[in-house]
């Protein structure tokens, strides 16, 4: 996939952030230059501590740059208040996260309604339940799920609401071979059938065979960027 | 429904205990809040409607005979809208099956119409015929208390002649909603009545025929009160007027606004500590849901909820419990209101009692229930607002401990590990520690604050009736007489020691500060009456100057070697100045004292006497009694055990009443507190305390720890709460310190005992709760989470 032909989802210029952890001093990003296409399935590879949660949280409007400037489509995500990064979210980003993060005290398909609730065009929670074949588990709480249908119910989630991006941070990291795959496929079927750009975070480089783009990162920084030829099925993944 | 509102009724059902224990706190506060002010309200309304349907006078005097030729001159002050004159007159009683003579206040009514003011309320019989010269009507609670009724009969001495008088009609007035006999503290149905009976037989009877002792006035709306006083006192000086008064000084008027202070304290005081306790306990609980929601408030925030949408979800969880807790209070108070007024009205001789309750009100209580939580929670809802979601989604810093205070300061090593993790964790969050030990140092505050006034009311009736008064009988004479009549009693049967007084009316001034106060003339070492000082030990009176009491001192800015000016209002009516000699200490009324020979030297009247205090032979008793009821010229006889007895069964019921409501209500504090302290510490503990069981402690001793903790805040709140108690109980004195009666801050050992007591019984029962749920720790589960 040619990318000079696609449209540009991101692009971070001279991005850095540091926070304080506790009574450390943690520089996460030290100088991130990147550009992300529409459509595009991308991995961020990189070991634990090199940035990549980091610069995901930023691209998806949680965080902002200590320096730098990250643009979204043609608008400046960084110059963006509060409530316009609440609105970016709310409408535009889907988010994967290594814990789920599901709200435990409701059913997978109210964590799923949960966000249909909010946004302008969504599909019907089953419908999302169904790309991650959980509709039949619809009725059951979080407790009630094992780890990997958890996970897929926050793709279901994240998904639901036809986002143009789908930001997934270490997604398997939680999860066993098998179902780290059933997972990795749900991402790839939504990234194939509604070509959602997405943008998939993780320590492990078999992964990185699915995507089009591989994106190193290292204590901060970006390093090479592999085209990938061809794209792996999860399936086809050699663990 | 929305799946944040589904989320949050899912949250509630997890907390419910927690939210059930604190939507009790604020229920209790709310009852409160609408109980006083129900009763308040019942009793202000009840009062105002009785007062206007029966036109109860504005200013109130009595002479000794006025010409009914003054009625004219009288209505002419400019502001009188009314008037009525009558014949008032106090006579001793003989009521079949009691023993001692009982005093009857006898009031005249008009011959052909009803009084202009002061009208009776007629709950049985009929009114008087003023042809028939033995008919009266009785009060309500006199006739109660001899289980007499309409159409019965009783003896009366009448002007030294014994009467046979029958009852017509059973009646209240708005003049006696509370019936005391002038002097006394506390009512005395059994001793003491309020008697009508028509102006002609009465004129008759006391020989009054074109005269009158007593007028009532009703005042033009805007009238100014003092004016008319001063010149009604003018008129009726030259007739042996004591002093006209307005409704500020009318016994019963002064006791029922006295009850209506208390509760608008009562509306307020408590309900404040309940509300505080409360929102202490949603600040608590919800920050610790929102310590254990960082991730899910991330998630919510990540996924585009907004900040508002994020606060608001927690504030509803908050109002939800608030909500509740003000509707149970609204239900509860409304209950315990209606229960309350109708005390009242066995207390009060009100015709009709309503219990209102007003929509204000319980709007407001719900509003302000609703405001102290969100007060209470809007701290750390702001802090989830305001968590970023990338923050959020870090798990929090792990916490940070190091070697306790004690353990630094060197004592730590004799310590058993246990011992040593509990401390550590009470030092780590101090203000969490803090904050629990006030919120159950509330509890123990609130049982004392309810008990106390009982020890307080002790106190005084034991300094009161056993310390100062050793007389068992006070008789007064119908008037000042000579030596001699009071020196007979000394030859009546039992009776072993006679101390003679002299009653005299006065008015007292200093500065522009006045009151009207009978000073009573006592004899210099007296025996039987004895004068106190603070400390309860007894004063001599000197042979000049006045003594008064410390509240009077304190109404007329006087302390001992002032110099006041005593207007006397009966004799010659002299106005002399006297050294105030000394203050004694007293818990009733406003009193003056002086040596009973200065008393006759002010009045010229010669040696005269009003009365005397007995000593009586226990065993005699009955005897005298007989005897006083055939002496023509005894007024009344005040009987110190009857008036003890009555007190102890009126007051001290009430008082009883109040204090179960006390103790169920810092149950439900000290219960809410130490479970809620109890919940949270097991869940912010419950992956350390797991670990532990994992590693083989045993549930026992994993217990330890979590209830050590509360057996250590529980024990340090104790004292804590001794203090508040004993501070918020001498709020409630200020607060009660009336010219009626003051409360002295007296607090028994067994109070504070008590107190105690119920609060570990209450911590006790939470910590069985919270072990139960230590047992169900999910071992495995909460290792294997993520924390």
């Amino acid at each position: 996939m040619e990318s000079s032909t696609k449209t540009t989802v991101f692009k971070a210029v001279g991005v850095t952030k540091s926070y304080q952890m506790g009574e450390v001093r943690v520089d996460a990003l030290k100088g991130v230059d990147l550009e992300l296409f529409s459509g595009e399935f991308i991995v961020l590879l990189g070991p634990s501590g090199s940035g990549k949660s980091t610069l995901l949280n930023i691209l998806g409007g949680l965080d902002s740059p200590t320096s730098g400037q990250v643009f979204y489509g043609d608008q400046e995500l960084t110059a963006w208040t509060d409530a316009e990064l609440t609105r970016y979210r709310r409408h535009h980003v889907g988010f994967v996260f290594q814990f789920y993060n599901l709200i435990p005290s409701l059913t997978a398909k109210e964590n799923v309604a949960l966000i249909t609730d909010i946004a302008e065009s969504p599909m019907p929670p089953v419908e999302a339940l169904k790309l991650v074949d959980l509709e039949k588990r619809k009725d059951h709480f979080p407790a009630q799920l094992s780890g990997g249908e958890q996970q897929r119910v926050a793709i279901a989630r994240a998904i639901a609401k036809r986002p143009e991006v789908l930001l997934c941070d270490e997604p398997t990291g939680a999860l066993d071979v098998h179902t780290g795959i059933l997972v990795l496929e749900a991402i790839a079927r939504v990234n194939r059938e509604l070509g959602t750009t997405t943008a998939v975070i993780t320590h492990n480089a078999v992964i990185a065979q699915m995507a089009d783009r591989v994106i190193h990162l290292s204590d901060g920084r970006v390093g090479t960027i592999e085209h990938n030829a061809t794209r792996k099925s999860p399936s086809d993944l050699e663990w | 429904m929305w799946m944040l509102d589904r989320k949050l009724l899912r949250d509630l059902l997890h907390i419910s205990t927690q939210a059930i224990a604190i939507a009790l706190v604020m229920a209790a506060g709310v009852a409160m809040f609408n109980m006083s002010l129900c009763a308040l309200e019942s009793l202000s309304s009840s009062r105002a409607e009785y007062y206007r349907k029966y036109r109860f006078a504005d200013v109130f005097s009595s002479a000794k005979r006025v010409p009914k030729t003054m009625v004219s001159r009288i209505e002419a002050i400019p502001g009188v809208s009314s008037i009525a004159p009558r014949i008032v007159s106090g006579v001793s009683l003989d009521v079949a099956g009691m023993n001692e003579p009982a005093a009857g206040l006898f009031i005249s009514l008009p011959d052909f119409h009803r009084p202009a003011l002061n009208d009776v309320y007629l709950i049985s019989g009929r009114m008087v015929d003023p042809d028939q010269p033995d008919e009266v009507l009785a009060s309500k609670s006199f006739v109660e208390a001899h289980n007499l009724k309409s159409g019965d009969h009783f003896l009366a001495i009448i002007n030294g002649k014994r009467q046979r008088l029958q009852i017509v009609g059973v009646a209240l007035s708005p003049e006696y909603v509370i019936q005391i006999r002038p002097g006394s503290l506390l009512p005395d149905h059994k001793r003491f009545g309020v008697f009508w009976m028509c102006e002609r037989q009465m004129a008759a009877a006391f020989d009054m025929e074109g005269a009158f002792n007593d007028v009532s006035l009703g005042l033009e709306r805007g009238a100014n009160e003092d004016d008319v006083i001063a010149q009604l006192d003018e008129l009726l000086e030259p007739y042996g007027s004591v002093g006209a008064y307005g409704r500020d000084r009318q016994t019963s008027h002064s006791y029922i606004s006295d009850e209506i202070r208390q509760l608008t304290a009562m509306a307020w005081v408590a309900p404040t500590i309940f509300l505080a306790v409360a929102a202490f306990l949603l600040n608590v609980v919800i920050a610790r849901i929102i310590g254990l929601q960082r991730e899910q408030i991330a998630a919510l925030k990540a996924f585009g909820y907004s900040n508002v949408a994020v606060g608001w979800h927690y504030l509803k969880m908050v109002f939800v419990i608030a909500s509740v807790g003000a509707v149970l209070g609204v239900i509860f108070g409304y209950l315990l209101g209606i229960n309350l007024t109708r005390m009242y009205a066995e207390m009060y001789q009100f015709p009709y009692f309503r219990v209102r309750l007003s929509p204000l009100v319980v709007v407001s209580s719900i509003f302000i229930s609703l405001a102290a939580s969100a007060f209470g929670a809007v701290n750390s809802v702001l802090k989830a607002v305001q968590l970023p979601p990338a923050e959020a989604m870090r798990p929090e810093p792990p916490a940070k401990f190091r070697p306790s205070f004690v353990e630094r300061a060197g004592i730590g090593r004799i310590l058993p590990q246990m011992v040593r993790m509990l401390i550590r964790q009470l030092e780590r969050k101090p203000i969490k520690a803090i904050t629990a030990i006030i919120g159950i140092g509330m509890a123990v505050a609130i049982l004392m604050l309810g008990s106390f006034s009982l020890d307080a009311i002790r106190f005084i009736m034991n300094v009161q009736f056993r310390v100062a008064q050793r007389q068992q009988v006070m008789v007064a004479l119908i008037e000042a007489s000579e030596p001699q009549v009071v020196h007979a009693f000394r030859h009546q049967p039992g009776v072993t020691a006679v101390q003679p007084f002299r009653a005299v009316a006065t008015r007292i001034e200093h500065g522009h500060r006045s009151r009207r106060i009978g000073v009573m003339g006592l004899a210099p070492q007296p025996d039987l009456f004895r004068l106190l000082d603070t400390h309860q030990q007894q004063i001599n009176l000197p042979s000049h100057g006045l003594v008064i009491n410390d509240k009077l001192a304190d109404l007329l800015e006087l302390k001992k070697g002032d110099t006041a000016t005593v207007h006397v209002l009966e004799g010659k009516r002299p106005i002399v100045e006297l050294v105030v000699s000394d203050v004694v200490s007293e818990y009733g009324g406003l009193n003056a004292y002086m040596h009973i020979d200065e008393i006759n030297r002010l009045t010229h009247e010669g040696k005269t006497y009003s009365g005397a205090f007995l000593a009586v032979d226990h065993d005699q008793l009955d005897a005298l009694y007989a005897q006083l009821k055939e002496t023509p010229r005894v007024a009344s006889v005040t009987i110190k055990d009857a008036a003890l007895k009555g007190f102890e069964d009126t007051i001290a019921e009430n008082i009883l009443t109040m204090r179960t409501f006390n103790i169920l209500f810092s149950v439900i504090i000290a219960f809410g507190v130490v479970y809620n302290s109890a919940r949270i510490s097991l869940s912010e503990q419950s992956r350390d305390l797991a670990t532990m069981r994992v590693m083989g402690f045993t549930q026992g001793e994993v217990a330890t720890i979590l209830l050590g903790e509360l057996a250590i805040l529980t024990l340090l709140a104790i004292p804590v709460g001794w203090v508040i108690g004993y501070g918020l109980a001498a709020l409630f004195v200020m607060g009660l310190d009336t010219e009626i009666y003051r409360i002295p801050l007296v607090i028994d050992r067994s109070t504070y005992v008590a107190a105690a007591i119920v609060v570990m019984v209450a911590a006790f029962l939470s910590a069985l709760i919270v072990q139960r749920q230590i047992r169900k720790l999910d071992l495995i589960g909460v290792l294997k989470t993520k924390e």
